[in-house]
């Protein structure tokens, strides 16, 4: 399919516009789209994702559903078993949990089980991350978990542009794919072209070039490592900004080919720091040839190791934030760690 | 022969004169090829030629083939870890189930499966489950996929009484009782989830009695007897077809095997599998077939025979093709 | 029971040395306290006595080999014993000096076995493998010393020309322990220490007259100009006691004693060897020291304690006629004085041209520790003194 074309009209829409304009196009595109999940129907999505598409597409299309986690992605799985092109949206991410016999033991595994004589096409779109004073329960970034499966993709847009184009190559993509949206970027508006574009999967995005450290992030800590490299550039220190988007298959050349221009990395993600995306993004630069081009060690920001807290201070400390991302980057370049 | 002519045999169960004399010879071939299929299969298990494990469903074919007997080609199926039945009555060929046991590349997995993931997409069969109630919202979501498709199609859901207990059952059940799904959910109450009894594991008598929950119907059949096993089944389809929405279909089984290889039937008497033995589907429907004048004990003894040769040549052909090369290891994991 | 001989440790800082010559030869016997043989360390020479008595067996590390300090060199056994099972040459280092293929790259791998112990980042380690460059001759400045790429970049101050120019014939000379040191020590110096530099013109005409009348007959010394500047700048130093400092990381060390240098030039490099006490040693004593010390320099027969500290040095090079001169500070001293040669040069004086003995010297100073207006009152004590030498010897 077409990537962007250069005449397209291009506006500025909410990360939330994004995603439901990418439904829309794909839903008129392509009869075997459909979406389903809870409340997405008149109530438009706990988050106002789906908006409007039951009255644009019907009550077939748009289905809601009941509160059946596990059910629901059984079924994803049995009608793009079956011919489909299910689009099925969890409220929270946390609650894919609860679906994860289904994701993990059946639709990651259907196709190398059966001898690749069988595809599963489904996409899951679920809000993660925290900051909203959802608490323990709704705020969890678990993209690893999912990760660490092979027969999955996972991405984590951190942009309109990007969560549009991503969605709209999770359709094309004859695998299940995950999508992490996050919940503070709902609202977020960004530049986003009007016709149906892809942005590919397993390709990062370089947000910001820079020659003094890598910054590679994922989902939303691309916006604040951004921000943070601007104001790092105020100080003399010329940070690049990555953008991994998808956290697998992981894009590490990308990373690799920085790492080797900047000799210094420091990763940032949300999800917790041990045992996660981020240890794999370090190993990846450590087993690869930008090893010898390291100038510091390694260094990561995540997600502290406690559940997600109730207390708004507390919430924003469990977590990178845009001075932490400064700060570190800092430390790393002018006394070589963090 | 005529059908008219077949209804007017003295003394014939309305369930057996639905049946022509072609379906009759199909589902004796079928039920003694699944039979021979497993016999051989564990064969080859204790002479050290398949590896893994793997559950056999000695005793429950009429079951699995009374069932298919009631589908068309372009429907589905879902079948369980105990699913080489529903896989043989679907239509597969045991050469390449055979083969998949020895891990070759002409398995139907291409040997990434083994016993409990066979799986026949292009022939509806939407593939075995290591995982209890794994297939049940699966099925759910082809039968969605019918209707959003407007096929004519319909989902059979085999499950055992252990997935009832699964919460995706009664998920998978709401969803298609609400949403008027075109699927049959089948419970082969075999009367163990492993060691489990059923009586101890479930809050029922009865999975059926279930249905009422869901706000479909709840039939209980006897699943050793073919004829009413098709029956039911029949009825079932052809409410599903019509857009009438789910059904809930038990029948009362029994596997005369333990529930794997490494089972040693603690849990049960001889007595009790004695007993089951002596209610044979396969012995039924000969007895049966003969007694009603309906086919020939000749006719069917060459059908056995016939299997008896399939079943030698499928050996043959697992033993002698190329096994996987690790090289090949990493494909299909994505499409 | 066999004796071991190990290398021993004779300077602080030192972590290998070099045997330079054994003085006595396998199967000769030995009397504790015997010279056994000479250590070529970073500075001096070291002679190393036996530590029993017996026969010298088997020599483990001959002459010219860098070797760790604590190995075991040789053994000091009883008449007839045999030499100890173990007694393998010791994990070989690298011969530099015996070095007979040349080498295409001159790096030392002499010091592999201490790399392992450094810490480097792995940029850092690439660039000194490409380079050349031993990183234990370079100084660490990321966080617990960890040498960083910025410090193997900084210790190239020459761009690396090429080692081999293929038209053009070369010779490899290794680098013996003093280049090293002279080369890490210097590049540390002007890197870390920020320099300036005050020049000033003194007139030695009548330094140069004193020096005539008091060589006269005299026997048992003979004063030198350079002499006369030592004298002069300890002076200078004791009048100016916040110049007699070192820098370092916590605090000033303000010295309670005018310690001076003297750097001496000598076959492969130089040592600058410490004068103690300059204001309170009369000239005759002065200079035979510094004759003495220059000597001993030269054989390498310096002790450690004889070029260790100091605030300040004098390195003339007035003698090939260099005019004048700017110096790099040798820490933890925080001056240097470079001298010129001593000429006859036409200057004004109350607006007549005369001829006059001249000589430039430029002070070089860390500005750390002793800043402009400092150095230019030390500058100036010290002109005042040469010009008016009477004054050092009161």
């Amino acid at each position: 399919m077409l990537d962007v074309a250069p005449q397209t009209e291009v506006r500025e829409l909410t990360y939330a516009e994004a995603i439901r304009e990418a439904m829309a196009q794909a839903m008129e595109a392509d009869p075997r789209v459909f979406t389903f999940g809870e409340d997405i129907g008149t109530y438009g999505g706990a988050f106002g994702v789906t908006g409007d598409l039951i009255h644009r597409f019907g009550a077939e299309r748009v289905i809601d559903t009941p509160i059946s986690e596990l059910g629901m992605a059984g079924v994803a799985v049995g009608a793009a078993l079956t011919g489909m092109r299910p689009v099925l949206e969890f409220q929270f991410s946390d609650f894919s949990l609860l679906a994860s016999e289904q994701i993990i033991n059946q639709a990651a595994k259907i196709r190398f089980m059966f001898g690749g004589k069988a595809s599963v096409p489904l996409v899951i779109r679920m809000p993660g991350g925290s900051g909203t004073g959802a608490a323990a329960q709704h705020s969890q970034s678990l993209e690893a978990i999912f990760a660490h499966i092979p027969g999955l993709i996972v991405l984590q847009p951190s942009t309109p542009h990007d969560a549009k184009g991503l969605l709209l190559s999770a359709l094309d993509n004859p695998n299940p794919v995950l999508i992490f949206e996050h919940k503070l970027l709902y609202k977020v508006k960004g530049p986003v072209p009007a016709q149906a574009y892809r942005v590919p999967i397993g390709q990062a995005a370089i947000r910001r070039e820079g020659g003094d450290v890598s910054i590679i992030t994922t989902g939303i800590m691309a916006v604040r490592a951004t921000a943070a490299a601007e104001r790092l550039a105020a100080e003399g220190i010329d940070a690049e900004v990555i953008d991994l988007r998808t956290i697998r298959p992981m894009d590490v050349p990308a990373i690799v080919k920085s790492v080797k221009k900047t000799s210094r990395a420091l990763i940032v993600y949300e999800s917790v720091k041990t045992l996660g995306v981020g240890a794999e993004i370090s190993a990846a630069i450590a087993e690869s040839e930008a090893f010898d081009y390291l100038d510091a060690p390694i260094a990561r920001l995540g997600g502290k190791e406690v559940p997600l807290p109730y207390n708004p201070v507390l919430e924003k400390a469990s977590v990178p934030q845009e001075d932490d991302i400064f700060n570190a980057a800092r430390a790393l370049v002018r006394e070589g760690h963090i | 022969m005529a059908k008219a002519s077949l209804a007017a045999i003295p003394n014939q169960r309305p369930e057996l004169a639905q049946l022509s004399d072609d379906q009759l010879k199909d589902a004796f071939y079928r039920m003694s090829l699944i039979r021979r299929f497993e016999e051989e299969a564990e064969q080859c298990y204790m002479k050290g030629l398949i590896h893994g494990t793997m559950h056999l469903s000695i005793g429950q074919e009429a079951s699995a083939v009374g069932t298919c007997m009631a589908l068309t080609p372009s429907d589905y199926i879902t079948s369980t870890h105990r699913g080489h039945g529903h896989c043989i009555g679907k239509g597969a060929d045991p050469k390449f189930m055979l083969a998949e046991f020895f891990g070759k590349r002409t398995g139907y997995c291409r040997g990434r499966g083994g016993s409990m993931h066979i799986a026949d997409i292009e022939a509806g069969n939407l593939g075995a489950n290591g995982i209890v109630g794994g297939g049940l919202p699966i099925a759910a979501g082809a039968a969605l996929s019918i209707k959003m498709r407007k096929a004519d199609e319909v989902v059979i859901c085999f499950f055992g009484d252990g997935a009832s207990n699964e919460g995706a059952f009664h998920e998978a059940l709401n969803m298609a009782s609400i949403w008027k799904l075109p699927v049959v959910f089948v419970c082969e109450n075999n009367q163990y989830g492993m060691s489990m009894a059923f009586s101890r594991a479930s809050s029922v008598a009865n999975v059926a009695d279930r249905a009422v929950a869901y706000s479909m119907p709840g039939v209980i059949v006897d699943g050793n007897d073919l004829p009413g096993v098709h029956s039911v089944m029949a009825q079932a389809v052809a409410r599903a077809r019509a857009g009438e929405g789910p059904s809930l279909v038990e029948c009362k089984t029994y596997r005369t095997r333990g529930h794997s290889r490494s089972d040693r039937n603690l849990y049960r008497t001889k007595e009790e599998i004695e007993e089951w033995k002596a209610r044979c589907p396969i012995e039924r429907l000969k007895a049966e077939l003969t007694a009603t004048g309906r086919i020939g004990a000749d006719v069917l003894d060459a059908i056995t025979a016939r299997v008896n040769d399939e079943i030698a040549a499928a050996v043959v052909f697992a033993q002698e093709s190329e096994a996987p090369d690790p090289s090949q290891l990493a494909e299909d994991v994505y499409a | 029971m066999a004796t071991q001989v190990i290398l021993p440790k004779v300077d602080m800082a030192m972590e290998e040395g070099t045997i330079h010559a054994w003085k006595v030869a396998e199967g000769a016997s030995v009397k504790a306290g015997d010279l056994l043989f000479e250590i070529e360390t970073d500075k001096a020479n070291m002679e190393i006595e036996a530590p029993a008595a017996g026969v010298l067996g088997k020599i483990l590390v001959k002459e010219g080999v860098v070797t760790p300090v604590g190995a075991v060199v040789a053994y000091i056994l009883a008449p007839g014993e045999k030499m100890p099972e173990a007694a393998a040459p010791i994990a070989k280092p690298v011969e530099i000096l015996a070095a007979a293929s040349p080498a295409p790259m001159a790096t030392p791998i002499a010091t592999s076995e201490q790399n392992t112990k450094l810490r480097a980042t792995p940029l850092a380690r690439s660039l000194a493998r490409q380079s050349g460059v031993d990183l234990a001759s370079i100084h660490g400045s990321g966080p617990r010393g960890r040498i960083v790429a910025q410090d193997v970049r900084k210790s190239q101050a020459v761009p690396a020309a090429p080692v081999a120019v293929p038209t053009s014939a070369y010779e490899t000379i290794p680098h013996d322990n003093m280049r090293r040191t002279i080369a890490r020590r210097l590049v540390e110096a002007k890197q870390t220490v920020p320099h300036f530099y005050l020049t000033a013109d003194c007139d030695i005409g009548a330094l140069l007259a004193l020096r005539e009348q008091i060589n006269q007959g005299a026997k048992d010394f003979k004063l030198s100009v350079n002499d006369f500047v030592v004298k002069a700048l300890g002076l200078a130093l004791r009048d100016v006691p916040d110049a007699n400092v070192s820098w370092t990381q916590d605090a000033m060390l303000r010295h309670a004693t005018v310690d001076v240098a003297v750097a001496v030039a000598m076959p492969g490099g130089l040592m600058t060897p410490v004068l103690r006490d300059v204001p309170a040693r009369g000239m005759a004593d002065l200079s035979n020291a510094i004759r003495d010390l220059a000597a001993r320099a030269r054989a390498r027969k310096l002790k450690p304690e004889e070029y260790q500290g100091g605030s300040s040095a004098v390195s003339n090079l007035g003698m090939y006629g260099v005019r004048e001169f700017a110096a790099i500070i040798n820490p933890p001293h925080a001056t240097i004085l470079a001298v010129g040669a001593g000429e006859e040069r036409a200057v004004s004086r109350n607006g007549q041209i005369l001829s006059a003995q001249m000589m430039s010297v430029t002070l070089s100073a860390d500005h750390r520790a002793v800043d402009g207006a400092l150095a230019a009152e030390l500058l100036r004590a010290f002109r005042n003194y040469i010009e008016r030498p009477l004054t050092m010897l009161v």
